[in-house]
């Protein structure tokens, strides 16, 4: 059993209690709502003539079915009206901080939430959707939850839950150029496998992720659920004090010291004890590009898709859907792969320094002849500084569509979508079968420079050419 | 709140398949709704239109099956409760797999679902007497942690937090954790950062 880690802290500092099942019950120091998995937990809560314990601690904001081309209301999706509606009653029924469409505030869950200064190190946060983990950037203890839970959390500020074991996962030195942090978890993933991580939290430590902004971190922390573990963190230091300094929910003037000294103290130990250690080696990882139906299905960009074979043998019949779902064979390479739409965006690669790295590559090109290349900033505080810096002419002078803030077509609940069995080009989070809006739609994961790359070409290519 | 579940009986229903993710248990489209109802008809709804037919969820001999028998990491991805509610609307009253995503599991357990976890050898073993059998009556015991099918008997695991859960009657904890509410506050009084917040 893991002692003396930040998860073991924090676990400690939020526990109320023992529930007779054995269960902690734990404190929840942050919650995040959005319109898709919330409504049916204030539904529950009427049903039960419960009130929100903590309105102040439990933040609303919309962002899987806005549309990022339109969002007059009401909108044309009726469905997606009615949630809209729903989230604005609750929010004013309860007394809980909604920040709309419009507000300069809107935007994914996990983009708003560390841009305003929300997120802070040793909180445990709590959201109906798995990638909250992002959070754990901070040094937050950070997981998704469904709305049952979602139901206990605003009834109760607490979440009945086992303690996870903790895996530290170590990738020192330093990233090869046109290596990012999307191809770190990328690569982690095909070594551990999709599954690797359930029962496990995540925390992320050496000198790669040392060196790595709140940006790149909350990047490698967005896909630890794509691992199968619950939740990921990095330590908090001084890159994380940095950027939290000044933002709107921070800590100020004296607080601050008292903050940073508390963050401080919750670090890992440095004779901390894991469940589990593993180490990689920075100069190992190429950019990572997925070629089948898990995100565990990656290889580096110059490398040949894996015959069924090559792979250990729990994998090879997952691995023979995909080549028939994504109609690529084994031994084929995954370089020249054509691509129709490419798209940058999501809480994985939605932020500003995604949106600076990807118009480097973007300036000066042009979208290939028959592609279909879109930007979604992850939040409207994202869109508006990426406009003051120019990155929209950018993005736009090469031929991408520059839209608004929103989930968009990670998960396609709004009207960007594939058609047909379109292969796309995605700085997204998941690669599952018609995760991106049509039955049978292909996606391939990489970085948003990759996904640049991909664009200008028309087909899958390794950003080192471009560099 | 919540009833003791102590054993869950019925028929089975057998989907083969690893990595078998929430995208794929309940598209994103169908998540463009603000009740849980009506949600069973669209269980699988992209595998099942593939399959033309040939999807278990479609084929006669497994409808009105009340277990589920899947393989390994089932119902990774997504956190949406909105596969589990799909798959209890459909029947499902409980699952046996190889392995389960680890918010799904969470999200059956609020719902009143066990998932049980077997062998690799078992849940095809258990997989193929459905197949050949599908009017074979399964007993999922909770207390025994034993499925039984016929003359047929396999062992089956269930976590201990989740099993004293669904044994005592208190899988959804809602009621539970409300009623302690003074130890929340006390334990409120010692988080710092609650009262560190800049803007308000």
């Amino acid at each position: 059993m893991s002692k003396g880690t930040l998860f073991d802290k924090v676990w400690d500092l939020h526990t109320v209690g023992t529930l007779p099942s054995g269960q902690t019950q734990l404190y929840i120091g942050l919650h995040l709502i959005h319109e898709v998995t919330s409504p049916q937990a204030f539904a529950m809560l009427r049903d039960r003539q419960l009130s929100v314990l903590c309105p102040e601690r439990t933040v609303a904001t919309v962002d899987h079915i806005v549309p990022t081309a339109d969002v007059a209301r009401p909108f044309a999706d009726t469905l997606a009206e009615e949630m809209m509606q729903a989230l604005e009653q609750n929010c004013q029924d309860y007394g809980i901080r909604f920040y709309n469409i419009g507000s300069g505030n809107q935007g994914v869950v996990h983009v708003i939430a560390p841009e305003q200064g929300l997120t802070q190190p040793g909180m445990t946060i709590a959201c109906g959707d798995s990638h909250t983990s992002t959070h754990g950037a901070f040094g937050a203890i950070a997981f998704g939850i469904g709305t049952s839970q979602v139901r206990d959390v605003l009834a109760s500020q607490t979440l009945a839950l086992s303690k996870l074991k903790v895996r530290r996962l170590e990738v020192n030195g330093s990233l090869r150029p046109g290596v990012y942090a999307k191809d770190v978890i990328l690569h982690i993933i095909r070594q551990l496998g999709v599954k690797g991580g359930v029962g496990y939290a995540y925390e992320y430590a050496g000198t790669t992720f040392e060196q790595m902004s709140m940006e790149e971190r909350m990047t490698v922390c967005n896909m630890s659920i794509e691992g199968g573990a619950r939740c990921g963190y990095v330590n908090p230091d001084t890159v994380t004090y940095e950027y939290l300094r000044g933002r709107d929910f921070a800590p100020r003037d004296e607080t601050w010291d008292q903050a940073v000294a508390w963050w401080q103290r919750l670090r890992s130990d440095a004779d901390a004890e894991y469940d589990d250690v593993v180490t990689f080696d920075a100069a190992d990882i190429a950019p990572t590009v997925t070629w089948g139906i898990t995100p565990g299905q990656g290889i580096a960009v110059n490398e040949q898709i894996p015959a069924a074979t090559e792979l250990p043998a729990g994998d090879r019949e997952v691995a023979a859907e995909a080549y028939r779902y994504m109609k690529l064979q084994p031994g084929q390479p995954i370089a020249g792969t054509k691509v129709d739409v490419c798209f940058i965006g999501s809480c994985t690669n939605g932020r500003l320094s995604d949106l600076r790295e990807a118009a480097k590559f973007a300036k000066s090109r042009q979208v290939a002849a028959g592609v279909k290349a879109f930007v979604v900033p992850g939040s409207e505080r994202v869109k508006q500084q990426a406009e003051a810096e120019g990155l929209d002419k950018i993005f736009q002078a090469a031929g991408f569509e520059w839209r608004g803030a929103g989930c968009s077509m990670c998960l396609a609940m709004n009207p960007d979508k594939l058609q047909g069995d379109q292969v796309s080009a995605s700085s997204s989070n998941r690669n599952f079968k018609g995760r991106q809006g049509s039955p049978n739609g292909r996606t391939l994961l990489m970085s948003p420079a990759m996904v640049v790359a991909a664009a200008v070409t028309g087909q899958v290519t390794d950003v080192r050419e471009l560099l | 709140m919540g009833s003791e579940i102590t054993r869950v009986s019925g028929h089975g229903i057998p989907l083969k398949g690893s990595d078998i993710d929430t995208d794929r248990i309940i598209p994103a489209r169908f998540l463009r709704c603000v009740t849980f109802d009506g949600l069973g008809q669209h269980v699988f709804a992209d595998d099942r239109q593939q399959a033309n037919g040939q999807h278990s969820f479609d084929q006669p001999q497994y409808q009105g099956a009340e277990i589920l028998v899947v393989n390994s990491n089932f119902g990774c991805g997504s956190s949406r409760e909105h596969a589990p509610q799909a798959l209890a609307k459909w029947g499902i009253q409980a699952l046996i797999g190889e392995s389960f995503a680890e918010i799904f599991f969470g999200n059956c357990v609020a719902l009143g679902i066990p998932c049980l976890t077997a062998t690799p050898e078992t849940v095809e073993q258990l997989q193929t007497a459905i197949a050949t059998t599908p009017q074979l009556s399964l007993v999922l015991d909770l207390v025994a942690q034993r499925v039984t099918g016929g003359d047929r008997q396999w062992p089956a695991h269930l976590a201990d937090g989740a099993r004293h859960m669904f044994l005592g009657g208190t899988w959804d904890s809602c009621g539970q954790l409300v009623a302690n509410v003074d130890q929340v506050r006390a334990t409120m009084q010692h988080l710092p950062y609650l009262s560190w917040s800049a803007a308000s």
